[in-house]
C-alpha cells in the first residue's frame, strides 16, 4: 500500500518533467556559452555564464525589442477595438429589444465556427488591393470584431438584473452609462478572462502576420522568431534560445502571476 | 360604432401602447449599439465568405487583369493534386495521432491531478504551461531538443543503447514528430476541461458506487466517472480535432513542408499567399472550412442549447 500510494505522484512528476523539459532546456541554453552547448548535461549551472552574450546577440542580430513592441501594439490595439465593439453589441443583444436581434445572435453563433484561416484569403486580397499590406492596421483589422467576445459578454450580461437597469433609466442614466458603468462592471471576470484569451491568442499568432507582413521591422514576436531561426539556421543555439526566452517570458510571467484567470480565459474558448 | 370599429380602435390603441417612448428608445439604442459590430461582421465574415465562394469558381491569380469562370475545376483539380492529397493525408494522420493521445492523456492527467489537494496548483501550472507558451518559439526549442547529436532526447536514447533517432530528418518520422509536439501542447488544455468535468461530478455518486460494491477505483471510474464525463469528452474531442486540423506553426518552423510533410493549412498558405493562386487556394479553403464545420457541428448545437433567444 505504501508504495502504490506514491505511484500517482511519480507518474505526475515524470509527465511534468516532459512538459517542462523544453522550458528548462531553453532557459539553460540561453545562459550557456556556445562551447557548452555540446555538453549534454542537465546540470542547471553552466561552467561559465554566457547569459549576457546570448541575450545581447539575440537583441542585436534581429530587432528583438522591436518585435516585442510590435506585439504589444498589435495585442493592445486588437483588444481595445474588440472590447469597444463587442460590449455594446452584447448589451444590446442581452438587454435591448430591436428588430434583427435574433438574426444577429444567430449570425454570431454561426460565425463562432468559422476559423480565421478560412477568411484570410479574401481579406488578404482586399488589403492587397487597398495597398495596405505591411501595416499595423492589416495585422489588426480581421480581429476588430470578436464573435467570441460578443457571445461571452452576452451570456454574462443576461444574468444582470433588469430591475437595476430600469431603476438606472428612471434616474436618468443613458444607455451608454448603463452598458459601460453598470452592466460591464458586473461582468469584470468575463472581461478579464476575455482579455487574457485575446492577448495570448494574438501574441502567439503566426498565420495572419505571416500573410500580411514581410517587413522585419513590423514583425510581431512569432514572425520575428521565425525570421531569426531561419537566419541563424542552428549556428548559435545560445542566442536562439535567448530570443525564444524573451518572446515567451511575458506570457509565462503573467501566467505565473494570475494562474486562475489565465486558465479560465484560455479554456473558456474552446472555439478559437 | 360597429363592433368591428371598436375592435379595430382597441387594436390600434394596443399597438400604440406597446411602443412607449421607453421602448422606442430601447429600439433606437439597440440598433445603434449593435451597428458597429454588425457592420464589422459583414465586412470581416460575410463579404469575405461570399468572395471566397466567388474566387473558388475562377482561375483568378492575385494581380492578374483577366480571369475566367472555371466552374468546379478547382475542386476536381484539388482532389487530383498529389501535393494537396498528401497534405490532406498528412493532416488526417496527424489528427489520428493527436486526437486519441491528447484526449486520453488529458483525461489521465486530470484524474491524477484531481485527487491531489495541496499540490494541485503546481501540477496545473506545469501541465498548462505549454498551452500558453508561444508555439513558434517552443518549436525552435523542440528542434534543438530533438537534434540528432546535440539534443538531450537522443542522448537519453543513446544512453539506453539504441541508435539515435533523426526525428526531423527521416521523412516518415516528420508527421509523428509534429504530432508529438501537438500532443505536448494540447494535453494541458484538455486536462483543465476534464478537471472542470470531474469537479462537477457529485462526491455522493462515488460513495454510492462504493457502497454498491464497486470497491475498485477502476470499477468506479467505468460505472460513475466515465459516463458522467460524456459531455466533457464530447466537447474535448471536438476542440482537439479542430486544433489538430489547424496545425500550422510547427510545420512552418520545423519542416516548411519539406520531404512531403505539408499539412492542410500549410499547403493552403503556399497556394494562396506564396504562389498567389487565389482561385485554387479559395477552393482549398472551402474544403478546409467544410472539414472544420463538420467537426464543430456538435459544438454549435451544444452552444445553441445554452443560448435563449
Amino acid at each position: 500500500m505504501s508504495v502504490t500510494r506514491y505511484i500517482p505522484h511519480m507518474v505526475l512528476t515524470l509527465g511534468a518533467g516532459i512538459m517542462l523539459l523544453p522550458f528548462y532546456w531553453m532557459g539553460l541554453t540561453a545562459i550557456r556559452p556556445p562551447a557548452e552547448v555540446f555538453d549534454l548535461t542537465l546540470w542547471p549551472i553552466p561552467k561559465t555564464l554566457a547569459a549576457a552574450e546570448n541575450f545581447t546577440q539575440a537583441a542585436t542580430s534581429v530587432p528583438m525589442a522591436r518585435f516585442m513592441l510590435n506585439g504589444v501594439i498589435v495585442c493592445a490595439g486588437i483588444l481595445l477595438v474588440q472590447v469597444v465593439t463587442a460590449v455594446p453589441c452584447a448589451y444590446a443583444l442581452a438587454k435591448l429589444r430591436f428588430p434583427g436581434r435574433r438574426l444577429l445572435l444567430a449570425t454570431v453563433i454561426a460565425a463562432l465556427c468559422v476559423p480565421m484561416q478560412a477568411l484570410a484569403l479574401p481579406l488578404f486580397v482586399g488589403l492587397a488591393k487597398a495597398q495596405m499590406l505591411n501595416t499595423y492596421f492589416a495585422m489588426m483589422a480581421p480581429f476588430f470584431v470578436s464573435v467570441f467576445a460578443i457571445f461571452l459578454f452576452h451570456q454574462s450580461f443576461r444574468s444582470y438584473p433588469d430591475e437595476i437597469i430600469d431603476a438606472a433609466r428612471m434616474d436618468g442614466f443613458s444607455e451608454m452609462d448603463i452598458c459601460w458603468g453598470l452592466v460591464l462592471r458586473g461582468s469584470l471576470p468575463a472581461l478579464s478572462a476575455f482579455a487574457v484569451f485575446s492577448i495570448v491568442a494574438h501574441w502567439n499568432d503566426l498565420y495572419w502576420p505571416m500573410i500580411v507582413i514581410t517587413k522585419t521591422e513590423l514583425a510581431p514576436p512569432p514572425l520575428g522568431m521565425l525570421f531569426f531561426s531561419d537566419a541563424e539556421t542552428g549556428a548559435n543555439y545560445g542566442a536562439l534560445m535567448a530570443g525564444a526566452t524573451l518572446i515567451t517570458a511575458p506570457i509565462v510571467i503573467c501566467f505565473l502571476l494570475a494562474r486562475k484567470q489565465f486558465i479560465a480565459g484560455i479554456t473558456m474558448s474552446g472555439v478559437k | 360604432m360597429s363592433t368591428a370599429d371598436i375592435q379595430h380602435s382597441t387594436a390600434v390603441a394596443k399597438r400604440r401602447a406597446t411602443t412607449t417612448p421607453r421602448e422606442a428608445r430601447m429600439l433606437r439604442k439597440g440598433l445603434l449599439f449593435a451597428a458597429p459590430a454588425s457592420l464589422l461582421l459583414v465586412l470581416i465574415y460575410l463579404l469575405p465568405l461570399i468572395m471566397l465562394g466567388g474566387f473558388s469558381v475562377t482561375d483568378y491569380t492575385l494581380g492578374a487583369l483577366r480571369w475566367n469562370f472555371v466552374g468546379i475545376d478547382n475542386f476536381t483539380a484539388a482532389f487530383a493534386d498529389p501535393v494537396f492529397m498528401r497534405a490532406l493525408w498528412n493532416t488526417v494522420l496527424y489528427a489520428l495521432i493527436v486526437i486519441p493521445c491528447g484526449i486520453f492523456g488529458g483525461l489521465g492527467v486530470a484524474l491524477l491531478v484531481h485527487a491531489r489537494k495541496r499540490s494541485r496548483g503546481f501540477w496545473e501550472f506545469a501541465y498548462f504551461l505549454p498551452v500558453t507558451a508561444t508555439l513558434v518559439a517552443m518549436a525552435t526549442v523542440w528542434q534543438f531538443l530533438l537534434h540528432p547529436t546535440l539534443g538531450p532526447v537522443n542522448a537519453v536514447i543513446s544512453f539506453f543503447g539504441a541508435a539515435p533517432v533523426s526525428f526531423l530528418g527521416n521523412p516518415s518520422l516528420l508527421i509523428p514528430t509534429l504530432a508529438m509536439i501537438g500532443i505536448w501542447q494540447v494535453i494541458g488544455f484538455n486536462m483543465v476541461l476534464f478537471l472542470a468535468g470531474l469537479t462537477a461530478i457529485p462526491q455522493d455518486l462515488q460513495e454510492a458506487a462504493r457502497l454498491d460494491g464497486a470497491k475498485n477505483p477502476i470499477d468506479r471510474f467505468f460505472t460513475v466517472t466515465w459516463p458522467l464525463l460524456g459531455p466533457t469528452t464530447m466537447f474535448v474531442t471536438v476542440t482537439t480535432s479542430i486544433t489538430a486540423f489547424k496545425v500550422f506553426e510547427t510545420v512552418a518552423v520545423l519542416t516548411k513542408g519539406r520531404a512531403g510533410s505539408e499539412t492542410l493549412l500549410y499547403a493552403l498558405y503556399l497556394e494562396g499567399f506564396d504562389y498567389s493562386n487565389t482561385g485554387y487556394a479559395a477552393a482549398l479553403t472551402l474544403i478546409f472550412l467544410l472539414i472544420v464545420l463538420v467537426l464543430s457541428i456538435g459544438q454549435t448545437l451544444h452552444l445553441e442549447k445554452k443560448v435563449h433567444y
